[in-house]
């Protein structure tokens, strides 16, 4: 995939929606088991 | 120091037609490894029986790790802007994933000096660099929204620590089957964190890779479409002109923002180092407390949240209000909010969550806000690099920060016995260096034509013969 050269190119949507969801996927993961901790201060 | 071709700036120049929304998942792939940094706490006691020393001889990582960021981020700063994107994600991926490999051998041989040296000193290197090089790369993707761009990067490192904590605790639940993670005495074997090391690192090498093969930097005359540069120039404090890493360090703009971000940055440490003792210190009658151990660990969780939410929501609202008057809103706000914290933090368990959980939100927004802050001053040039030596108050801030507060502590008793009252002396503290902040970002006014680089076509020149 190089970038070099002025010919306009198209950056596939299936690319950036992969980029978005390797980088989602695990933020989600992330925030969902911090909410789960964070609901003990309501909660415990 | 040259670096192989296929690292090279100008194979990473984006065609016409390029999309940049493919620039923010490269950054935030990035960021949210090295946001692995804050969640050191959860294998902190494992160390500390593995070696048996001392938790201050364990904390000595995490401090190396972020005084390495610091300098390293400021002595390669101009290497970044001068290689490219592509080339310092690809460095900070091998230091980083090779700080982990070391100290994990560390680990398993006992050597805590060799946990000293890879994940302190090979990883804060990686750390520095890892954190620089997305940042001005987005600026320069995004200048009709650097406070978006800047918040999208430095949620990425708030959200690492989300990741990193959870994923940490399972995968040395795997390793060590003795240990439980839910309970709290439970500690995990040093031979199943020396596992954990090996697994984030391969891990964190190949997400980071992913990254820095994605990477693109625009071409000298892009624009996004129906941008004008006009209409940014004719706010107040923004410049259109450029100014090197070399000259921005002699300008009073540099040193003033240097203390905003210091102040700002240490009266949030003041909280968060102390989070979960301080919440039942401050409800505490006698020898008991009225918030649970569990609970307090939840008011942990809400701050981490509020950290990652306010990098962003609060840089991209710097894009509508301007970055010097939302910097008035983080110290001004900052310490209405120490002040209430001091005064009625006690008195009911909402008021001291929502006051922490705000003042937080603004030390996260600090972070982010910064970098579009600099190039507001100092264009887009060099601006990685500036970021670069500006994070060294972040390194004087995490010394400075629990040193005030321990200090206090320190002198007013012995962890748990601490009540409210004895939090104040240090708030105080928080209120006063937040004072200093605002007035130092009060004094921030447009950068001298002195300073700038000759002209835009000189500064286009030399990135390329750089290149």
């Amino acid at each position: 995939m190089s970038s070099t050269g002025s010919q306009p190119m198209h950056t596939p949507a299936a690319l950036i929606a992969f980029a978005w969801t390797l980088v989602g996927v695990p933020l989600l993961y992330g925030l969902y088991q911090t909410v789960k901790t964070a609901s003990s201060l309501f909660t415990g | 120091m040259a670096v192989p071709s296929f690292l090279a700036r100008e194979r990473t120049v984006a065609r016409p037609g390029f999309n940049r929304w493919l620039i923010p998942p490269a950054a935030l792939a990035v960021h949210l490894c090295i946001g692995q940094a804050y969640a050191t706490s959860v294998y902190k006691a494992a160390l500390v029986k593995h070696f048996d020393a001392s938790l201050t001889s364990i904390g000595i990582i995490f401090s190396i790790a972020i005084v390495m960021l610091g300098l390293s981020a400021a002595v390669f700063g101009t290497w970044v802007d001068r290689n490219g994107p592509r080339a310092a994600m690809f460095t900070a991926a091998c230091f980083w994933s090779a700080g982990f490999l070391v100290g994990s051998l560390g680990i398993a041989t006992g050597q805590l000096w060799l946990v000293y040296l890879g994940y302190g000193v090979i990883g804060g290197i990686g750390l520095g660099i890892g954190y620089i090089s997305p940042v001005s790369t987005l600026i320069k993707w995004f200048p009709d929204r650097p406070g978006l761009a800047t918040g999208m990067a430095i949620m990425g490192f708030g959200g690492g620590a989300l990741i990193a904590s959870p994923l940490s605790r399972q995968l040395m639940d795997l390793y060590d089957p003795a240990y439980d993670p839910a309970d709290k005495a439970s500690v995990p074997a040093g031979s199943a964190v020396a596992l954990l090391f090996v697994t984030l690192g391969l891990v964190y090498l190949v997400f980071m890779l992913f990254g820095a093969f994605i990477v693109r930097v625009p071409a000298d005359d892009w624009k996004p479409a129906g941008f004008d540069p006009s209409a940014v120039k004719s706010k107040a404090l923004v410049t259109r002109d450029n100014v090197s890493a070399a000259n921005a360090i002699r300008t009073p703009q540099f040193w003033l923002l240097w203390v905003v971000l210091f102040c700002n940055v240490t009266a949030g440490i003041g909280i968060l180092e102390q989070a979960a003792p301080m919440i039942q210190d401050f409800f505490r009658d006698g020898t008991t407390s009225a918030v649970a151990a569990t609970a307090a660990a939840g008011f942990v969780g809400l701050l981490s949240l509020f950290n990652m939410g306010g990098r962003f929501a609060w840089s991209t609202t710097s894009d509508y209000i301007g970055r010097k008057p939302i910097y008035m809103v983080y110290l001004g706000g900052g310490i209405v909010l120490y002040l209430i914290l001091a005064t009625l933090g006690s008195t009911a368990t909402w008021i001291f969550v929502l006051t922490a959980a705000i003042i937080i939100s603004f030390y996260g927004g600090g972070f982010s806000t910064a970098p579009a802050y600099l190039r507001d001053l100092f264009g887009t040039y060099q601006v990685g690099a500036i970021h670069g030596r500006l994070l060294t108050a972040w390194s004087a801030a995490g010394v400075a920060g629990p040193l005030i507060v321990n200090t206090v502590l320190d002198s007013r008793g012995t962890p748990g016995e601490l009540v409210a009252g004895d939090y104040r002396p240090a708030l105080f503290i928080m209120v006063g260096l937040l004072a200093v902040g605002f007035v130092s970002n009060l004094l921030i006014t447009p950068v001298a034509d002195k300073w700038h680089e000759p002209s835009s076509d000189a500064v286009r020149t030399t990135e390329r013969s750089a290149a």
